[in-house]
């Protein structure tokens, strides 16, 4: 009898528990968690709550060239938010590689990207278009600045990414223009970056 | 009667035949040719009181192909795709087109031509793949890669011991030991060329000579003989080591010999250098990069001006300029607009033991504004501190022993370079900036994938900005070349007096 009593109420505390995993926690587990986005996506500056899922963004800093030509500058922009460090960096990368005027970019117009991958150990992967070689107007600092806007962009905003390779056209390159090797993935580096405009 | 006549013509001809070179003045002592595989005679001619080689045996030496220019009355020397044209009339020669002198010009002498004795170290040298090397005082032809360093001693006795400072350059391991009445002074050396030598014989120290193999120096010890002592001391200049081996004689206190009975010996006073050393930053071979080619036009200017061909054009008169400034052996990674991968421009200076290697650029920007001149060298990456070290493996040599042999991963080699090459990019940059206006980012420290795999010190320059209109013109006219050409070879100069470049 008091057997019986025993495994009925066992039972019902295993279908409460199945309940709350398959109703509450899932859904809410897949969700972008409003409360903790800096969890999720790295560490975005400033989460705008008050706008639907689809439409928020975070700020990010992502770089262009000084008046000097000479390094790379701040500016805080805002990038499509995004609940996964891959997505974010997809997001910010894209971000990166538009144009914004009056900003004026180190990456070649016309460049796309195709694909972002992030390792567990922190290594991104950003797989460009062809456009990135083909339309890059050469120059050792040039060509430095233009890989380190990536670089910086996505180690800055995202911790969780500590070192960056690029791909041209979703193989490993020697260099886009024949100056930085690109065979091994590369760390944040600010010594290219002057200050922050914004 | 007939017959006699003609006895009597052949005699006459013969007789002129012999007496033809000695109308050319006596013959000087033959230089020796040393090469890996061994050592030959090189006959010297004097004409007019220069001494000469046949050019038909340099032909026979360095395969060359010497051809009369019957129309134009001079000599085309063909070696290794280059070709040297000369003429009797003038102590010149040109090499592709480049003009060198000589001091004379060349003689005919029967069916060949003689040169003066410096045309191998002026002409044929720039133009071989492989090391030429005239050492006139000892009258030695090194060919390829041989160790023969200059060797030089002097004794002094200074009381119960006897002190000789031996002067080697370039500086050779070397050890010492005593057999039975001789000490053997051996380096690690293919031969010796032994200099001058001051010694004043005594009862410890009879004598200094070379041994019975050709990379030994032997002392004759003396009756008083007792023991020696061996120490390395300061080199006495950049390229050369200096050791120093002190004999010490019996003392009267201790008829045994005890070497302790002796005092310590002070440590000896800095000399100046007992070898007359030249080139004090002992710098050998420059390989020079001009940068991007054939497919790849690197970096294009609004008028049209490409980089490879800026690169090239500034690389050519940079080689000339520092082949005639300092002597030394220049390569180029390309001689002409053609396709050279990344690492093979790094192979080339790796392959030849380059003391420099120099990559040549012209910059580009989205700014047309950016101008100015920039130096770059490796930054030190993640890899670096692990890559610094390689590992060293004992190999087997011809002739007998072993020699120690470095490994180093080709992919960093440049790791234990990174100061030295820093250092070589802060003095170009500084003599660039006395002849060419700079960027605001002279000097820049990158991860530049040409310089990773060069195994000497390395650096980049930019020569100006393409893209910047009125550089274009600059970059693609002589004034400006010639004066990024005058600043490097400066530069280098100043690079190779500091002795930067003497740590190979």
């Amino acid at each position: 009898m008091n057997r019986r009593a025993l495994t009925a109420a066992g039972i019902a505390a295993l279908a409460i528990v199945a309940g709350w995993l398959l109703f509450v926690a899932l859904p809410r587990w897949y969700r972008p968690k409003p409360q903790a986005p800096a969890a999720a996506a790295g560490q975005p500056s400033r989460v705008d709550a008050a706008q639907p899922p689809a439409a928020r963004k975070i700020t990010a800093t992502l770089y262009y060239l000084s008046d000097d030509g000479m390094s790379l500058v701040g500016a805080q922009r805002e990038v499509p938010y995004a609940a996964d460090v891959a997505e974010q960096a997809r997001a910010i990368v894209e971000a990166q590689l538009a144009a914004a005027p009056p900003l004026v970019s180190v990456i070649p117009g016309g460049t796309k990207l195709r694909q972002v991958f992030v390792t567990e150990r922190g290594d991104a992967f950003v797989d460009l278009s062809a456009d990135v070689t083909a339309n890059h107007p050469g120059g050792a600092l040039e060509e430095t600045l233009t890989v380190y806007s990536i670089v910086d962009a996505l180690t800055v905003n995202l911790p969780a990414i500590l070192r960056v390779q690029i791909l041209v056209g979703g193989k490993e390159v020697d260099t886009l223009a024949g100056h930085v090797d690109l065979r091994q993935p590369l760390a944040k580096s600010l010594e290219w970056v002057v200050h922050d405009t914004h | 009667m007939r017959f006699r006549f003609f006895q009597a013509a052949v005699v006459a001809a013969l007789s002129v035949f012999v007496a033809f070179p000695a109308a050319q003045g006596p013959t000087a002592a033959s230089y020796t040719v040393v090469t890996r595989t061994g050592r030959q005679p090189l006959a010297v001619r004097v004409v007019n009181g220069q001494e000469m080689f046949s050019l038909d045996d340099l032909a026979r030496l360095f395969a060359l192909t010497v051809r009369d220019d019957t129309l134009a009355g001079g000599i085309t020397v063909s070696a290794n795709n280059q070709t040297i044209v000369m003429t009797p009339q003038q102590p010149l020669a040109s090499i592709g087109g480049r003009m060198i002198s000589l001091p004379a010009a060349p003689v005919r002498e029967g069916r060949t031509w003689l040169v003066p004795v410096d045309f191998v170290a002026r002409a044929l040298a720039p133009v071989s793949q492989q090391r030429i090397e005239l050492r006139k005082p000892s009258r030695l032809l090194l060919v390829g890669d041989v160790r023969i360093p200059r060797v030089a001693a002097r004794s002094e006795a200074l009381g119960a011991v006897t002190r000789v400072t031996v002067d080697v350059a370039p500086a050779t391991p070397h050890t010492v030991s005593q057999e039975g009445t001789r000490l053997l002074l051996r380096f690690d050396a293919d031969a010796l060329d032994i200099g001058d030598i001051r010694i004043t014989p005594g009862d410890v120290l009879q004598g200094l000579h070379p041994g019975d193999s050709p990379s030994i120096l032997a002392f004759d010890l003396g009756p008083r003989f007792a023991s020696f002592r061996v120490s390395d001391q300061p080199p006495p200049a950049p390229n050369a080591g200096r050791v120093v081996v002190e004999l010490l004689a019996q003392t009267e206190a201790a008829p045994g010999g005890q070497p302790n009975a002796v005092p310590p010996g002070q440590p000896p006073p800095a000399e100046p250098p007992l070898l007359d050393l030249p080139s004090p930053g002992g710098l050998r071979t420059i390989v020079i990069d001009p940068g991007h080619g054939g497919d790849d036009p690197g970096a294009k200017g609004a008028n049209g001006t490409l980089e490879k061909n800026v690169t090239l054009a500034i690389a050519r008169k940079l080689k000339a300029s520092l082949e005639s400034r300092l002597g030394v052996r220049v390569m180029l990674t390309r001689e002409s607009d053609q396709n050279i991968s990344v690492d093979q421009r790094a192979a080339l200076a790796n392959n030849n033991k380059a003391d420099i290697f120099l990559s040549i650029h012209a910059s580009a920007s989205v700014r047309p504004g950016t101008s100015g001149a920039e130096v770059f060298s490796l930054i030190a990456g993640d890899d670096a501190a692990r890559a610094g070290q390689g590992t060293s493996e004992s190999l087997p040599v011809l002739g007998g022993g072993n020699r120690d042999i470095q490994v180093i991963p080709w992919e960093t080699a440049q790791a234990r370079f990174l100061d030295q090459s820093a250092s070589l990019a802060r003095t170009l940059a500084a003599a660039l900036r006395e002849h060419v206006a700079m960027s605001p980012r002279a000097l820049v420290q990158a991860p530049l994938r040409v310089l990773v795999g060069a195994n000497t010190p390395a650096a980049l320059v930019e020569t100006g900005f393409l893209t910047n209109p009125a550089q274009e013109k600059q970059l693609a006219g002589d004034d400006y070349q010639n004066a990024i050409v005058v600043a490097l070879v400066d530069g280098i100069v100043r690079f190779r007096a500091a002795g930067a470049g003497a740590a190979r």
